[in-house]
């Protein structure tokens, strides 16, 4: 999606909801609707219009107005400007935007932002407490597990994943289940040694 | 990606009927403008490289509940179209009794993808032919009819050998299928004119 390039805020003026506004076209009641009406509905809504989107991002509600074709990431990143979600390939192939939503971890670059609204959505900047890092945070700093970083916020929310799903008991484990996060800097036995040492201290968290 | 019209389905005879309009002989459901979106990891894959061009995505997840389940009832295994591959791969059922399935879905793509993918849209996923996904190609019978195949003098390897036609070389990339046609499953189907059912490998 990288036509859609919307650098407005969360909240505030900006171009765009001027002109809507000026327009006389404020509110976009779209969700839920019978899907029956697909064609009528198509044709009363331009879809150039921004729609009303709210999200629970790290257990805080985020009400955006944006396209509907932004993605979760775009959404995180360029609305509510959490950037530790990457963009990495924009179509689904190197893991760097890894989130999860509702316990689950899943790509941000091919979800909708809107198909995900009644679901908790977790990224890199809500794993710590405070300044108490997550012991797969601290597992990284510790192993040494990335070097330019790009990748590391996805490995990151992924390995979490992977131990909550119970597949880091043996290394083939690791790599076969870590598959979905491409490192080009070639960290993985780092990667490997961090989820290994994690896991023991992860074993109180419930499991997702 | 071209602007879309985002909506839910609220029940499936409303999603059928607004899928089905949109389609016809011509124009068949994989280009129609009305297009569903489950996991939506090929489905946007696409839209963003322009090769799938909607106008409306009717989210069918909101159908979750009553297409999601697995279960093995009298020796069959039933499979929901909106399960989630890496659901059905850890399936104890499909584990101990279709082993061909579970690991057919085990074995593709990323842990990400199968948490997202439905096994409907893995059924119905698109070839990786890269000269079908790059529009910059106008000569792809699969994405323009009658206008030939790049592939054929292009660069292609990775293409099929066996299967093929004067008209296209693209392999077909799910696992899945292959697991369903070697178990010679049924897929029953929902359409406007109700439900019906076929041999998958039909």
């Amino acid at each position: 999606m990288t036509d859609v390039r919307d650098k407005k805020p969360a909240s505030g003026f900006n171009r765009r909801a001027f002109i809507s506004g000026a327009a006389g076209a404020a509110s976009f009641p779209l969700l839920a609707q019978a899907a029956g009406a697909a064609e009528s509905t198509a044709a009363a809504h331009d879809p150039s219009l921004p729609v009303d989107v709210t999200l629970q991002v790290n257990g805080t509600a985020k009400s955006l107005n944006v396209d509907a074709r932004t993605t979760l990431l775009d959404a995180l990143r360029e609305h509510i400007g959490l950037t530790g979600s990457k963009k990495g390939c924009d179509h689904g192939q190197c893991g760097a935007c890894t989130v999860m939503v509702g316990g689950r971890r899943v790509l941000s670059c091919l979800t909708l932002a809107l198909t995900v609204q009644d679901k908790q959505i977790t990224t890199i900047e809500g794993l710590s407490q405070g300044d108490k890092l997550h012991p797969m945070q601290q597992a990284f700093i510790d192993q040494d597990a990335f070097q330019c970083g790009y990748c590391t916020p996805g490995q990151i929310v992924s390995a979490i994943a992977c131990v909550k799903e119970g597949h880091a008991t043996n290394d083939d484990d690791i790599r076969e289940y870590m598959s979905g996060n491409i490192c080009r800097c070639a960290a993985y036995p780092n990667i490997v040694a961090a989820v290994k040492q994690a896991a023991p201290a992860m074993a109180d968290e419930p499991k997702g | 990606m071209r602007p879309i019209t985002y909506q839910r389905a609220t029940d499936a005879p409303s999603a059928v009927q607004a899928l089905a309009a949109a389609a016809s002989a011509n124009n068949p459901l994989i280009d129609a403008a009305v297009q569903p979106l489950a996991g939506g990891t090929t489905l946007l894959d696409l839209m963003k490289l322009d090769v799938m061009r909607p106008s409306v995505l009717v989210d069918i997840n909101p159908l979750s509940d009553a297409w999601s389940a697995v279960t093995l009832d009298g020796g069959n295994l039933k499979l929901g179209v909106l399960a989630r591959m890496s659901d059905v791969a850890a399936n104890p059922d499909v584990q101990r009794n279709y082993l061909v399935i579970a690991e057919s879905l085990k074995l593709a793509a990323s842990p990400q993808l199968r948490n997202m993918a439905s096994l409907g849209g893995n059924v119905l996923q698109r070839t990786r032919c890269t000269y079908f996904r790059d529009v910059s190609y106008d000569n792809c019978n699969k994405r323009n009819p009658g206008s030939g195949c790049a592939a054929m003098n292009g660069f292609n390897r990775t293409h099929a050998v066996l299967g093929t036609s004067e008209q296209c070389i693209a392999t077909y990339p799910g696992d899945f299928a292959q697991a369903l046609i070697a178990r010679d499953a049924t897929v029953e189907i929902t359409g406007k004119s109700g439900v019906r059912s076929m041999r998958f490998a039909e």
